[in-house]
């Protein structure tokens, strides 16, 4: 019943305990847990003598309240752990506007700053741009690293609508802002380059003008130069802000459930890790359901099935048909989570896994981000043996 | 679609009158597989319905184990009765195109922009363009009748629709606010013009009683947390919100006085293991350790679904229940969900 395990299970305590693994990245699709995830990494690495902080972008209050804080915003706030904890933890949810004012107020003279800042395009871009929230995600991470406090910096992604959205955001906001057509509408009419283009790009012009408004362009336009003489090409700098991905300090944890959806997400996750030199310290796989150990994890749904429509038949034993039946749904829905693994590992051999259980309720507290973190670091069944660790 | 009378009254009533149905839920729900069984409930006995994906990520085509759909109407499922759906696989160039065609007769422009990037541009320095255009073909489709050429404008107001239905496989919880509320959405673009114009028609249907918006959730806490705060929200933006579809619902094996006994550890072991070795199960004692196990963990989930059903049938809407299918998938599997919520009402 075991899966084909090539590379042993995820050695999370080791990726915890690295002095020189300073940030963990957790990654994938939206609503499997990423959240949770992080938190729980960052509370086991504080319990394992490190000075953590959990960044999150999920505004969900619950996790707030689950490590004892009203709310959370921009600013690391530490959360209170038993006395005899030898490291620390701290929680932030990022704020993207927030975050792109201070790299704004950062790199401009106070002048500069204002009028960047006030231009009605800045609110779009701070706020709506597709791509703005990871990529401020990874300026904030480079700001907490950058300060030199923190040993661990433990980072949850944003919920897009691809997971690869993430690794994207730099090259679309770069290559959007460094674009010709941005280049062209910005600049006095019939100056550029462009204008040799002709009549068809008056006609584009023309087009946009009429989408969007006449305003909206000499917006664009002065918000354009003033963020030119501040930033210089912005592609290049959020090509080096997005380095401190590829810094041998840096891991990631592709998060998962054993959906298909999210499976096809991972190992896409997993292999443009590989293509762009990422390390992938391993997969999670949340909310699983496997069998308890002895005689019943042996038994297979079909066979279970047969036993349960005899006793039907007979309607004599209604307790063992029913049992029999919940078995044989459980022992089919097992097989078909090691089976979506099996893919995921059949084409990815390297990865490591950690599998969490799928717990009853949801995680209120402390208490229960301590379990999760224990069953990553190896209670699961995938993880070691599964008697072992779960009192 | 009155044909079958004299039924009790079911949950679905107070939403049969809708016309333009857009299905939100938090990720992983399964909002594709609940929207398309929702289609072809609508669709059953002989109806038109258009399922519109509008996130661009072909999950239409994944549920129905297909190769990725166009952006062009074709009918792709059937339902009971003869009726059909059909599938849109709507994305904002494609949408962006056809209204450029439509308001400025510029077919050229279209590809003038495509290969410029301006598609791209537009929609990401005005990232509500998207949302209108996108939202813009759902009530376009809502609206369009049957005539010449099968435009709307081309068609005689008193001609029938062409869909009876359209089915939206919408933008999570998360994002379903923000998708919907065109009015604000275009406040940062032209202030006047075709796309305002446009928008505004889009923003009138979306707020008409003929909109609803439904929520798919789990009998899980945090589902039903986003359902009841989601509600909360598109009620706030003066949004009509529908049923509240329950996915995944497993069937009860147990009676209630079953699940109490699993629950305390206090279920009868000798019948149990008398049951396993009538059955002609290899150690059935050590068996029933292991099924003992299992039902109590099925038991103690179930007191926590019933806690979660509880307080998702107190927020007021019309509930509807969509059961766990484990062994039946793409097309069977939305059959099978369509023909349950049919029993529950929906369609007639």
């Amino acid at each position: 019943m075991s899966p084909a395990h090539r590379s042993g299970p995820m050695d999370v305590d080791a990726l915890l305990d690295d002095p020189a693994r300073r940030i963990v990245v957790c990654c994938g699709s939206g609503g499997v847990g990423k959240t949770t995830t992080a938190a729980a990494l960052g509370l086991r690495a504080a319990e394992r003598g490190r000075r953590t902080v959990v960044i999150t972008v999920d505004p969900a209050r619950r996790l707030a309240q689950s490590m004892g804080l009203e709310s959370l915003d921009n600013t690391p706030r530490r959360v209170l752990l038993p006395e005899n904890t030898p490291g620390e933890l701290h929680a932030m949810m990022l704020d993207m506007k927030r975050t792109f004012d201070q790299v704004v107020e950062e790199h401009a003279d106070p002048a500069r700053a204002r009028q960047i800042l006030d231009n009605p395009f800045y609110e779009t871009l701070s706020t709506g741009f597709s791509g703005t929230q990871e990529y401020m995600a990874v300026e904030r991470l480079g700001q907490l690293r950058e300060s030199g406090e923190w040993d661990l910096i433990v980072v949850d992604t944003p919920p897009s609508r691809s997971a690869l959205d993430f690794l994207d955001a730099p090259e679309r906001l770069g290559r959007f802002l460094d674009s010709k057509l941005m280049r062209f509408l910005t600049e006095p009419a019939g100056s550029g380059p462009l204008r040799l283009l002709g009549a068809g790009v008056s006609m584009v012009t023309s087009v946009i003008g009429k989408l969007v408004g006449a305003q909206f362009l000499n917006d664009l336009r002065s918000f354009t130069s003033a963020f030119e003489a501040v930033f210089g090409g912005f592609q290049e700098r959020a090509e080096r802000t997005y380095q401190l991905l590829q810094d041998p300090g840096t891991a990631f944890v592709v998060v998962s459930v054993p959906e298909p959806d999210a499976m096809r997400e991972a190992a896409f996750f997993v292999r443009r890790l590989a293509s762009d030199g990422m390390p992938t310290a391993g997969l999670v796989l949340n909310r699983t359901h496997p069998l308890p150990e002895g005689p019943a994890a042996r038994l297979g749904p079909e066979e279970a099935e047969q036993a349960a429509q005899a006793l039907a038949r007979t309607g004599k034993h209604p307790l063992a048909e029913a049992a029999l039946r919940l078995h044989a749904e459980r022992a089919h829905v097992r097989g078909r989570e090691l089976l979506l693994l099996d893919r995921v590992l059949t084409a990815h051999p390297d990865v490591r896994v950690s599998e969490v259980a799928a717990l009853a309720g949801d995680v209120h507290d402390l208490t229960g981000l301590r379990r999760i973190g224990d069953l990553l670091a190896g209670a699961g069944p995938v993880g070691g043996d599964p008697a072992a660790g779960t009192g | 679609m009155s044909e079958r009378e004299h039924r009790s009254p079911g949950p679905w009533d107070a939403c049969a009158g809708a016309r333009l149905h857009i299905v939100t839920g938090k990720g992983g729900t399964g909002k594709t597989t609940a929207a398309a069984a929702l289609a072809t409930a609508l669709a059953s006995g002989g109806g038109r319905v258009l399922l519109l994906e509008v996130e661009g990520r072909q999950g239409v085509a994944s549920l129905l184990e297909r190769s990725p759909l166009p952006h062009e109407e074709r009918p792709v499922l059937s339902a009971a009765g003869g009726g059909t759906v059909s599938v849109l696989a709507a994305d904002p160039e494609s949408a962006l195109k056809e209204y450029l065609e439509l308001f400025y007769g510029i077919r050229r422009a279209g590809r003038a922009l495509s290969r410029l990037g301006a598609v791209d541009f537009a929609t990401t320095i005005a990232p509500g363009l998207r949302d209108v255009l996108l939202t813009g073909k759902a009530t376009e489709a809502v609206r369009r009748r049957k005539g010449r050429g099968g435009r709307t404008s081309s068609a005689p107001a008193g001609s029938p629709f062409t869909y009876d239905a359209v089915v939206m496989d919408g933008p999570p919880t998360g994002r379903i606010g923000r998708f919907l509320d065109v009015n604000s959405e275009v406040a940062g673009l032209a202030k006047a013009g075709p796309v305002h114009d446009h928008a505004e028609r889009a923003a009138r249907v979306i707020r008409s009683e003929s909109t609803l918006v439904h929520f798919v959730a789990l009998l899980e806490e945090m589902p039903a947390q986003e359902t009841r705060d989601g509600i909360g929200e598109l009620s706030a933006l003066g949004l009509n919100t529908g049923a509240v579809l329950i996915n995944m619902v497993r069937p009860e094996l147990l009676d209630d006085a079953g699940l109490e006994a699993a629950r305390t550890n206090t279920l009868d072991r000798d019948a149990l293991t008398a049951g396993l070795t009538a059955a002609g199960m290899s150690d059935p004692a050590g068996l029933a350790t292991g099924l003992e196990d299992e039902l109590h963990a099925h038991a103690v989930r179930a007191g926590l679904e019933a806690g979660v059903r509880e307080g998702l049938a107190s927020l007021g809407s019309p509930v509807l229940e969509l059961p766990l299918l484990e062994r039946a998938t793409g097309e069977r599997a939305v059959q099978h969900l369509a023909h349950a919520l049919t029993e529950q009402g929906v369609g007639r």
